[in-house]
């Protein structure tokens, strides 16, 4: 994501999706944002070694995804770029943990591996649902979701705005960037004696445009709130929706299905 | 430097959460107290500014590496350690949902990390106190590098704790703090230098923003407010009267925990695995593959394997295969749902 034209893509595809209309569209934005609360609290709460109870959480994401009409790669593309951390501190549970607790007939498997997977396995799904979250709903859709759970005005208009401008102050610094590598040739980046006449340039830039924003918002009658149209209520349907997830996700949670699954598959008497 | 859910637990998190909530509920209080509406605009214009400007890749000298603008602190010297903590708060909420850095429940702890520091303890404590006996731009410079510089290194100490805390790394406080600190310092420097860089560019081009800034003053003139105070009144009485949209009472987040990291038994309840056994040997798949395993069993040079009670041949492999088997109907799940949907599609047209 350190590409201003690239990011700029990455903002357009998700708002894109989120245009689109399907069951999981029309679910109340409060109810998805729940949804998405409990999910990440369950998958979080599974313990290092818990590899396989958590498997079944994979259904959600398919799920909705599925219903949802939302393509698979490039959501996994954006998944990507954020577990390089993840695997970095994951790693060393290799070198640190070496108690065998995955034996298999052929190999045991040290406990280093199994919570390096299971981290691994974490991060994959709380980041996708994140996406799923956005890709969904839409930042205005969630600016409602934060007004009904009573966020101030204050921070809700400044996450709109902060929202609504960073296409167009992308595309601004996407264009500097341009022109500043067209004129030097051969240069490889932006150099030293440059960082702040560009950076600062935009920023005057971006003060001037807030004064000019301001300004008009004055011209329509902005007295420090924003007004919004009616919103949509709560159905039984958006209940049911949230109630049904949290069910499934507490089933999963203390229920060890893959096990169960794998017990019936071969007979396994404990 | 973004946490990542995968690294934290409920509990932790939740706090984090909680922490941030409170943080940011007395910010939104300070900034409504001032009463100055010029300044959301402003906000929601630099917070966008930080995001775009971070994309900017500045090539760091000597080395083949780059680094990128860090926020807080050029916010936190624009706006005020109140706004500029808000303004931050919105770009890493935006930065979590779209860009999948960190995550949702990270986010209470990446803004805390990246915001309060910069914000309460590095801004007042060493840029202010540096520009206190005037402004000059070797004060200015060194205050936001500095500043820059100790609000990272906090960060990054938070990280390690937060993520000890919550239970998911083997490595060692001290192995963490070896690893983290250095190389936060040294994204630091790069990121300290840059945010001094602009500081310093604007002083020199447009004191005057630098110098309102730190005097609580609102960036910019103020006299468009004045030419439409008569349309503003006539305006606000319109809004007034088509708005329902009144309460807005700072009651932060409320996020419940769930208390159940750690120590979960994973045994299955009685009634259900009985129920399994009895009928799991007519309907077993792959009866060639069980394991009667109990003498398998591996003793006790495994201390730390709570959480996986029976450490066996059997339940390893059915775990495995029961594993693979809920990631194919997961998947089957989807494709089924798809084809589904392309079949109503199609009657459709």
């Amino acid at each position: 994501m350190s590409n201003p034209v690239e990011s700029l893509y990455n903002i357009r595809l998700l708002d894109e999706l989120a245009e689109k209309k399907s069951i999981i569209h029309n679910v109340h934005p409060l109810m998805k944002v729940l949804t998405t609360g409990a999910y990440l609290l369950v998958t979080v709460s599974f313990n290092k070694y818990q590899l396989s109870n958590m498997l079944p959480l994979v259904f959600y994401p398919v799920i909705v995804m599925s219903l949802a009409d939302i393509p698979a790669i490039p959501i996994f593309k954006r998944v990507l770029p954020a577990l390089p951390l993840i695997t970095g501190i994951g790693l060393f549970n290799l070198l640190y943990d070496k108690s065998p607790v995955l034996v298999l007939p052929w190999i045991t498997i040290p406990g280093g591996w199994v919570s390096f997977l299971s981290i691994l396995i974490k991060g994959f799904l709380t980041i996708l649902a994140a996406l799923i979250l956005i890709a969904t709903t839409g930042m205005t859709k969630i600016a409602l979701a934060l007004r009904i759970m009573r966020i101030p005005g204050v921070f809700i208009i400044q996450l709109l705005l902060t929202y609504r401008y960073i296409a167009v102050l992308l595309e601004e610094a996407g264009r500097i960037v341009r022109a500043y590598s067209l004129r030097s040739a051969g240069e490889k980046g932006i150099k030293f004696r440059d960082w702040g006449p560009l950076t600062g340039h935009l920023l005057i830039r971006s003060i001037e445009r807030a004064q000019r924003v301001y300004r008009s918002m004055c011209c329509r009658g902005f007295a420090g709130e924003y007004h919004t149209g009616r919103e949509k209520g709560i159905n039984t349907g958006d209940i049911l929706y949230f109630a049904g997830w949290s069910i499934s996700f507490l089933i999963i949670r203390y229920f060890n299905i893959p096990a169960m699954i794998g017990w019936l598959m071969m007979g396994v008497r404990r | 430097m973004h946490m990542a859910d995968a690294l934290l637990s409920p509990a932790v998190g939740g706090t984090m959460w909680a922490v941030t909530a409170g943080v940011a509920a007395y910010s939104i209080k300070k900034v409504q107290n001032e009463l100055d509406e010029q300044k959301i605009p402003l906000m929601g214009v630099l917070g966008a500014f930080v995001f775009a400007a971070q994309m900017i890749n500045f090539t760091i000298p000597g080395t083949g590496s780059s680094g990128h603008l860090g926020g807080g602190t050029l916010l936190a010297i624009l706006l005020g350690p109140y706004a500029g903590f808000l303004t931050l708060a919105s770009v890493l909420v935006i930065q979590a949902l779209f860009f999948a850095d960190g995550g949702l429940l990270a986010l209470g702890c990446n803004i805390f990390n990246l915001g309060f520091y910069t914000c309460f303890i590095a801004y007042p404590l060493i840029y202010k106190l540096l520009v206190h006996k005037g402004y000059s731009t070797g004060r200015i410079f060194a205050g936001s590098l500095l500043a820059a510089i100790i609000g990272l290194q906090l960060g990054a100490f938070s990280v390690v704790l937060q993520t000890l805390f919550s239970g998911i790394t083997e490595l060692p406080f001290r192995t963490f703090v070896m690893l983290m600190q250095p190389i936060h310092l040294a994204i630091g420097v790069v990121e300290g230098l840059i945010t001094a860089a602009v500081v310093v560019f604007i002083w020199k081009a447009r004191p005057e923003i630098i110098e309102k800034a730190a005097s609580g003053q609102t960036i910019g003139s103020s006299d468009i407010k004045k030419v439409l105070a008569g349309f503003a009144v006539i305006a606000i009485i319109t809004g007034g009267v088509f708005s329902w949209f009144a309460s807005a009472n700072p009651d932060g987040l409320e996020w419940s925990m769930f208390n159940t990291s750690g120590k979960e038994e994973l045994e299955m309840p009685g009634g259900i695995h009985q129920t399994l056994a009895s009928i799991q040997e007519k309907i077993a798949i792959l009866p060639d593959y069980s394991f009667k395993s109990s003498e398998q069993e591996v003793d006790g040079d495994a201390p730390e394997t709570e959480g996986w009670p029976a450490v066996n041949a059997g339940t390893s492999v059915s775990g495995l295969a029961g594993g693979a088997m809920t990631l194919l109907l997961a998947a089957i799940t989807g494709l089924i749902i798809r084809s589904i949907k392309k079949r109503e599609k199609a009657r459709a047209v």
